[in-house]
């Protein structure tokens, strides 16, 4: 066991390499630059202004060496700029060369400045994930009771008009994308005109105090698209469960059908959906940036769609490395619960 | 002129769409008396969710037809303003209608002064052409890739894993926002990404071509000759473009995709491959282990005619069925895009632009979002009660 996380860490950690490094790559393309360097220097720079404004920023150097330094393994930059200034990537406010460190990349713990908000990337991401959490959160409280009992319900009579209606029902919700059933509820219960204006339309004010009247929307948008899914996977491995001989003893023994489903079907028909709903983590993630569009709730995904639009490089690679991060680690637990919910299997 | 009221409203919406109805009664006329003859195509109207799935996508499918080719269903053009209709209700009369224009905005108009009616039904025709023509290239490519890893195992088994996984580890919605920017086209990369996944049907089809017929020379050069010379064409005309990075086959250029349209084409393709590799992985790592495929082997077949012969025929059901679910997810996707506003542009009329659009005045003015919304969904829950139906009946055999 102690081998296998072992190597599925080293897995993850090449995993996530490569994937910044494609990043890296995609946002140091030279127009994303001359974007940036329009954006932080003014609109109307003239071509070789920007090269000179990049140039001085350690922008223009090989992408191997700039990867390097970000990640803390090369020494970072100190240049000389043309105005005479001297610039350098470990320089925090008024640090010379002296006193600035060597290195400064994350493996020092040092995520860089964002561009966009002129702030530590570090604490952005801190604060952002910390509103998404919460979200999150709340999504799970949501969606995973609901799904599991939708499914087990759906499942433990196959073929049955309670499971058709269920099933029908939980095809409606992976259907229905995040920004369909979001523009529907915002119409059906917070719309000003027609709607009955039960809860809100945004999530602003939910960042410092939730409550039901703004925050339940974008939970229930998130969760219903999620759940479908999870429900569907509960109902195959339930029905499948259900066909069991150890099932058909238990009734000819003579157990009340309750007990059946309780006792004997539910813990091995609730395998499989934990591996389903470990490996919806990236899903939500994607679910996670509309809805946060969607209802102005400022998190995580809000600061994704921020950071990609202004081509702010060290906080959009931040975003990707917590976001990789995210999706690896909840493989790694999914194999892990997996093993140890069901012993038949042995990890090798 | 009056106001329409709401049933009134709903019946010019349905005659609009008289050329539709017609086609679907015949369709279904048509294949409920020949259902036993069609083969999987016919049981499917065995199943009510089936019939029920495939008439919506069908609905979809023959509007965007005819909106997109005939110009019959839309009433007023996608893309004019017309002035005094900003935001107006449904069912206004249109303010200082000709002749020969459709007197009214059946479903309103929204905050450009636009008819959300035949934005709506405009916007099907982007979605039928993409989002299956995406998903077919994605099989494509997942299929030249899967059955190899899943075939042969080993080294190249875990190499390709890896890179599939690489892929399917990152956030749909930062590789968009990497991939589909202006930016980024300046640097040529779709049309790179272009030349690699679109060459994956050249791959398939001579492989396929040649692994049948390398035992008659003669038939197999023919074939190569013109199925890899029509492919080849199609394929230098997608991936040239004048003005763009690769202009070497200018003169022999058949049309131009526009460049937004070839992003955001290229990027859902790369998107949903990895997906499509682990399935078809996954189908021939099980089905390998089958008696015919040791059969074949012992008659001494080429590995890719027992790949592509013999193990994928046998994977169709499945793959049919998930082909049915990724073309639904593929149309969510491209509402994601044009959610964020990502690729095409933004005045055309696809649906996810169109959400985004009206979301702006949602609490004030919801007839501008409602009517897209609704369409993606129908859309999206007929493909994916369709594969229910398929699965069903498919399991049946």
């Amino acid at each position: 066991m102690g081998s296998f996380i072992l190597r599925r860490f080293v897995v993850m950690c090449i995993t996530a390499l490569c994937l910044t490094f494609i990043v890296f790559f995609l946002t140091n393309l030279y127009p994303n630059l001359e974007k940036l360097a329009k954006n932080q220097g003014n609109f109307r720079m003239s071509d070789e202004a920007v090269a000179t404004f990049l140039e001085n920023r350690g922008y223009l150097q090989a992408l191997p060496v700039k990867y390097g330094q970000w990640l803390g393994v090369v020494p970072g930059y100190v240049i000389e700029g043309s105005d005479g200034k001297v610039r350098g990537k470990c320089f925090v406010a008024d640090d010379t060369i002296e006193t600035a460190p060597m290195f400064c990349g994350i493996l020092q713990g040092d995520w860089g400045q964002s561009t966009v908000f002129k702030d530590e990337v570090f604490s952005i991401i801190g604060k952002r994930l910390s509103l998404t959490g919460k979200l999150m959160f709340w999504v799970m409280i949501v969606m995973i009771p609901s799904a599991l009992l939708v499914g087990v319900l759906a499942g433990m009579r196959e073929g049955s008009r309670s499971d058709r209606s269920l099933s029908t029902a939980a095809i409606l919700t992976t259907a229905t994308p995040e920004y369909v059933s979001g523009v529907i509820f915002i119409v059906v219960f917070a719309s000003s005109a027609v709607g009955l204006k039960w809860f809100k339309g945004s999530a602003t004010s939910a960042m410092e105090s939730a409550t039901i009247e703004n925050f339940l929307l974008p939970v229930l948008t998130i969760a219903l698209y999620g759940m479908g899914y999870i429900a569907r996977m509960t109902r195959a491995s339930m029905a499948e469960v259900m066909t069991a001989q150890y099932i058909r003893t238990a009734r000819l023994k003579g157990v009340s059908f309750i007990n059946i489903v309780l006792k004997h079907a539910l813990r091995n028909a609730l395998i499989a959906p934990f591996t389903v709903i470990m490996l919806q983590f990236p899903w939500l993630l994607n679910g996670v940036v509309i809805v946060e569009t969607l209802f102005n709730y400022k998190g995580f995904g809000w600061v994704l769609v921020q950071a990609a639009g202004n081509n702010d490089i060290e906080l959009l690679l931040a975003v990707s490395v917590v976001s990789v991060f995210v999706v690896l680690i909840t493989q790694l637990i999914s194999d892990i619960g997996y093993v140890y919910l069901n012993p038949r299997i042995k990890v090798t | 002129m009056e106001f329409l009221s709401w049933g009134d409203i709903i019946l010019r919406i349905l005659a609009q769409l008289i050329p539709v109805w017609i086609c679907l009664i015949g369709l279904f006329g048509f294949s409920i008396f020949y259902k036993r003859k069609l083969g999987l195509y016919g049981k499917l109207f065995d199943s009510t969710i089936g019939m029920i799935g495939f008439a919506i996508v069908m609905f979809w499918v023959f509007t965007g037809f005819f909106s997109g080719v005939f110009d019959l269903i839309i009433t007023h053009d996608p893309l004019s303003q017309v002035s005094g209709m900003r935001n107006k209700v449904p069912g206004m009369p249109m303010r200082g209608a000709e002749e020969l224009d459709y007197p009214f905005y059946l479903l309103g108009g929204d905050n450009l002064a636009r008819d959300v009616f035949s934005r709506v039904m405009a916007g099907s025709t982007v979605v039928i052409l993409i989002a299956p023509l995406a998903t077919v290239f994605a099989f494509m490519a997942g299929i030249t890739i899967g059955l190899p890893a899943g075939y042969y195992g080993g080294r190249l088994d875990i190499g390709l894993s890896f890179l599939a996984n690489l892929i399917l580890a990152f956030p749909v919605i930062l590789l968009f926002y990497l991939l589909v920017t202006p930016e980024i086209r300046l640097t040529g990369m779709p049309q790179f990404m272009a030349v690699v996944l679109f060459a994956f049907p050249l791959i398939f089809a001579g492989v396929l071509i040649n692994s049948r017929y390398h035992i008659a020379p003669k038939t197999r050069n023919a074939l190569l000759f013109i199925v890899l010379g029509i492919l080849g064409w199609l394929y230098l005309s997608i991936i040239n473009a004048p003005g763009s990075k690769i202009t070497l086959f200018n003169s022999i250029d058949l049309f131009d995709v526009d460049g937004g349209l070839l992003t955001v084409f290229v990027s859902v393709v790369f998107v949903n491959s990895p997906t499509v590799f682990r399935i078809v992985r996954g189908l021939a790592m099980d089905i390998k282990t089958r008696d015919y495929v040791a059969a074949a082997q012992t008659r001494g077949e080429g590995a890719w005619y027992i790949m592509l012969w013999e193990i994928l025929p046998n994977a169709r059901g499945p793959l049919i069925v998930d082909f049915c679910l990724r073309v639904g997810y593929t149309t969510i996707l491209l509402g994601t895009l044009g959610f964020f506003g990502l690729g095409l542009e933004p005045e055309s009329p696809n649906w996810g632009a169109t959400i985004n659009e009206g979301r702006k005045l949602l609490s004030v003015y919801p007839h501008p979002a409602l009517p897209p919304s609704i369409a993606l969904l129908s859309l999206v829950l007929g493909l994916n009660l369709l594969a229910d139906g398929l699965r069903e009946e498919s399991l049946k055999d």
